[in-house]
Order: C-alpha cells, then structure tokens, then sequence
C-alpha cells in the first residue's frame, strides 16, 4: 500500500535521460578514442566468459528442435519410447553437428592451404539481433590468442567480416552484410575493382552491393568477386572469396552499374571461423598453417577450437 | 535485504542480456530476437514502478550497449529502456487488472522501445537506415516479444514480488 498513489520522481527520469545523453555523446565525440571504450573492454571481460559458457552448454542441442515436431502420445508405453527415442534422437543431432564441424576445420585446414594465410580458429559465441541494426557476432579468441582489431575473419565459405574491437579472450567481428561495412573487392574474370557494401541483412535474403570503380564495365552474371586486399593486409587480406554476381542493374542516375552479390557464407549459421594472423603470431592456440595444424600451444586442436565431442 | 535483492536485480539483467545474445541467437525470427532485457523492466516497472524501473532500464539499456558483439553508439538502449521502464511503471495501475492488459503494456513498450532505438541510430547516422526496413524489424519484434510474455513476464514478475513483498502489495 506504501506506494500507492505516490508521483514518480521527475528528477530521477530527467538524471538518467541526461545520464544517457551524456554517455551517447561521449561515444559519438570521441570516435575511436572514445572514453567509453574502457567501459566496453570491461564489459567485453565480464559477459565474454558468460557468453562463451552458455553458448558451449546450447551448442549440442542446435539440431535437436526439428526432431520434436511430432506430439507424443498419451499412453506411458508411447511416453517411454518416447523418451529412448529423443535420447537417442539428441544423440544422433549431437552426432551430425559434430560431422558438420569436422566438415568446417577440413574447409578452413583447406582455406588456409589454398590462400597459405595463417589462421586462429575460433567459434561464434554470440549474435547480434535483428532489433540493434548492427550485424556482429562474438568469437571466443581474443588479444591471448593472438587476435587484435583490423584482422580479417573467414570460415570455409569464404569472408566473413573483421574484427572491431578484441578484449583477452573475446573478440567483437563486423560481417560484411552489416550497413556501416565496406569491402574493396575484384571481379574474378575481369580482374576489376570495386566497393562491396553490405545491406544489413543476415540469412538467406542477406545481399551486397558491388559498386564498380570503372563505370564501363559491366559485371557478369555469376562472376565471381574476391577480397582485394588492403593495404598491410588490415583489414582485408586479399583473394578471399565473398560471392557471386546475382543480378545487374544500371541506371542512368547514378552513372554507374551496380550489381548485386549472393555471399559465399551464410551468416545465420556461423560457427567455425578463421582469423588471419601473422604466421610468427603467438597464440595460446595452435594456429593452422599452410593446411597444416601447427602445435604453436601444444594443446590439441579439438581441447581449444573444438570443444566438442 | 537491499544488497540481496540488488544482487538479484542484477543478475536477472545479466541473464537476460546473454540469453538475448548468446542462446536466442539461434531462435531468431527474421533476424530479431526477442529483447528479454526489455521484458525484465517491464516486469520490474508493472511490480515496483517508474522510477526502480527507470534505474534498472538504464542499467539494463548500458549491458546491452557494452556487452558484445554491440557495435552501435553507446547509451541507445539505456536511452529506450529508460523510457520504457517509465512508461510503463506509469500505466502500471491499468497493466495489472489483467494478463491481456499486460500483454499489450509489453507490445506497446516493445515498440516505444524499438522505435527510441531506431530513431537515435537514424539521428546519429549508425547506420543510416530508412524507416521502412527499421518499421519492418520492429513489426517482427513487437511480436516475438508479445509471444514470450506469457512465458517469462509473470515468472519475473513473481520473482520481483517475492523479493520485496511490503513493496509489490497493491
């Protein structure tokens, strides 16, 4: 009853209104300097291991929801066979998720063979959602690893993204679908430059721009656009595969053909990436390279990347 | 006492914010997963009201903002949370006579909150998005937000009952 017909207090709203002014305008003066990035690197190492920890006890289970579409039935007898079935069902799901991550280190022991990058493994931890308009994911290998900001992160599809910020066991990965990122890329046949930039979309719909540099040239349809590598390889290394030319389109008001690429990799399904580091980098993780698992740590590969069973 | 239910307070938020982040990311629709954060200010604003609300939607709006992979401005989210958990410890007397009217006190805060958020990265350039897409993305999360209320609002809200009896009695 204590509270009953009390006035909410205005100052307080008006405090913390001002208090979230004041943090947004710090965070847009400062730009990189900003001074809240300490408070970000502190909350990188809090929520990092929390992270890490709930998605290692989820990761199991990613495939069992589609075994449970059919409804049991009433009696015990069904019940029961019910329960062996699911048991030996989730079995079976944790069974071809661990087929699917062998599948991923061959692909990125691959990568690395292909393009003789050096690569440290990590996993996907955390997505951002839809709602914060922000494509990013968390991956559990940060500065102890060797993985610093401006690295470019790949899985065996091809380029994923760079890293944006790295905490000591965390690292924060802009995909190449988010809004804000842009990627210098080269039309496989014609050797051509252009800028890549994402639209912000994840999953299957997830799309990007190629804008050519020379106006006169018109991509094909089904060309295939590679990484074109930046200056000191940060943050793009070059002659990563990104995607394929889906469709092209010109118009006379913006002077210029833009075309439209279906990425290589799926960003809503990212697990197993590859961070490309110098290969004299030293990590508390073996790194791959040249195709080959370099016992850089002495720990096995399957105890730090794999986890898994 | 107050430490106790501090703590509490505290890491339900946690909770929430890595479920958002870590396990919902793999339940996503479209996308969007749904904002727990949110549902835990609403649940402690329709218990103890705006200003506890406030405090802990600010708070809650920060974990969001800094725990990664966020990549926006920081302070947005507090910014949203903040006045959602105000708004809705002020329409709390009518939020509560029913589960119905609770459900709609989460649809309309989703959206406020949403659309607070959507409107500080469209001011801010970050990104530069058009309100079609931003409306699109709301829509979705509006309606998954509205879909796990009956499951985790009146958990919340029992629990923050629990915690402060002499306060929740209404």
């Amino acid at each position: 009853m204590k509270d009953h017909g009390r006035r909410p207090s205005r100052g307080l709203l008006v405090l913390l209104l001002l208090a979230c002014f004041t943090v947004i305008t710090l965070d847009v003066q400062g730009g990189s300097h900003s001074p809240v990035a300490p408070l970000r690197a502190a909350a990188g190492t809090v929520f990092g291991p929390v992270e890490d920890a709930a998605a290692t006890a989820v990761r199991p289970f990613r495939a069992v929801p589609q075994f449970f579409h059919t409804t049991g039935g009433l009696r015990a007898e069904v019940a029961r066979l019910h329960a062996q079935n699911d048991a030996l069902r989730g079995r079976l799901a944790t069974s071809t998720y661990a087929r699917n991550q062998a599948a991923e280190l061959d692909g990125l022991l691959r990568t690395s063979r292909d393009t003789g990058y050096a690569l440290v493994p990590a996993r996907v931890i955390a997505m951002g959602a839809a709602q914060s308009f922000t494509r990013t994911v968390t991956i559990d290998a940060g500065t102890s690893s060797g993985v610093y900001p401006d690295m470019t992160v790949l899985n065996n599809d091809g380029l994923v993204g760079r890293v944006v910020r790295a905490n000591r066991t965390t690292a924060t990965v802009l995909l190449i679908v988010d809004q804000e990122s842009v990627v210098g890329g080269r039309l496989g046949s014609s050797m051509e430059l252009g800028f890549l930039r994402g639209r912000g979309e994840t999953g299957s719909a997830g799309r990007l721009d190629l804008q050519l540099v020379d106006r006169s040239v018109i991509p094909r349809h089904g060309d295939v656009v590679v990484s074109w590598g930046s200056n000191d390889d940060r943050p793009y290394v070059a002659g990563i595969p990104i995607g394929r030319v889906e469709s092209v389109r010109s118009s006379p008001r913006e002077l210029s053909t833009r075309a439209v690429i279906a990425p290589f990799v799926d960003f809503s399904s990212l697990d197993l990436v590859g961070v490309v580091v110098n290969p004299d980098t030293h990590s508390d993780r073996p790194l791959i390279k040249a195709g080959r698992i370099a016992s850089a740590g002495g720990a096995p590969l399957a105890s730090t990347a794999g986890g898994g069973r | 006492m107050a430490a106790t239910r501090g703590m509490v307070l505290a890491l339900t938020v946690l909770l929430a914010v890595v479920l958002q982040v870590s396990v919902f990311s793999y339940l996503t629709v479209a996308g969007v997963a749904p904002n727990l954060a949110l549902l835990v200010v609403v649940a402690v604003a329709l218990v103890r009201g705006p200003d506890l609300a406030a405090v802990v939607g600010f708070l809650a709006g920060l974990a969001v903002d800094l725990a990664p992979p966020a990549d926006h401005v920081a302070g947005r989210w507090a910014l949203a949370l903040v006045i959602v958990g105000y708004l809705a410890g002020r329409v709390r007397p009518d939020a509560r006579t029913s589960a119905f009217a609770a459900v709609v006190t989460v649809a309309a805060c989703s959206f406020v909150g949403t659309s607070v958020y959507a409107m500080g990265g469209m001011l801010l350039h970050d990104p530069d998005l058009s309100a079609v897409d931003a409306l699109g993305v709301i829509g979705v999360s509006v309606g998954y937000d509205v879909l796990l209320t009956p499951f985790v609002l009146p958990l919340l809200m029992r629990l923050f009952r629990r915690l402060d009896p002499q306060q929740a009695a209404y």
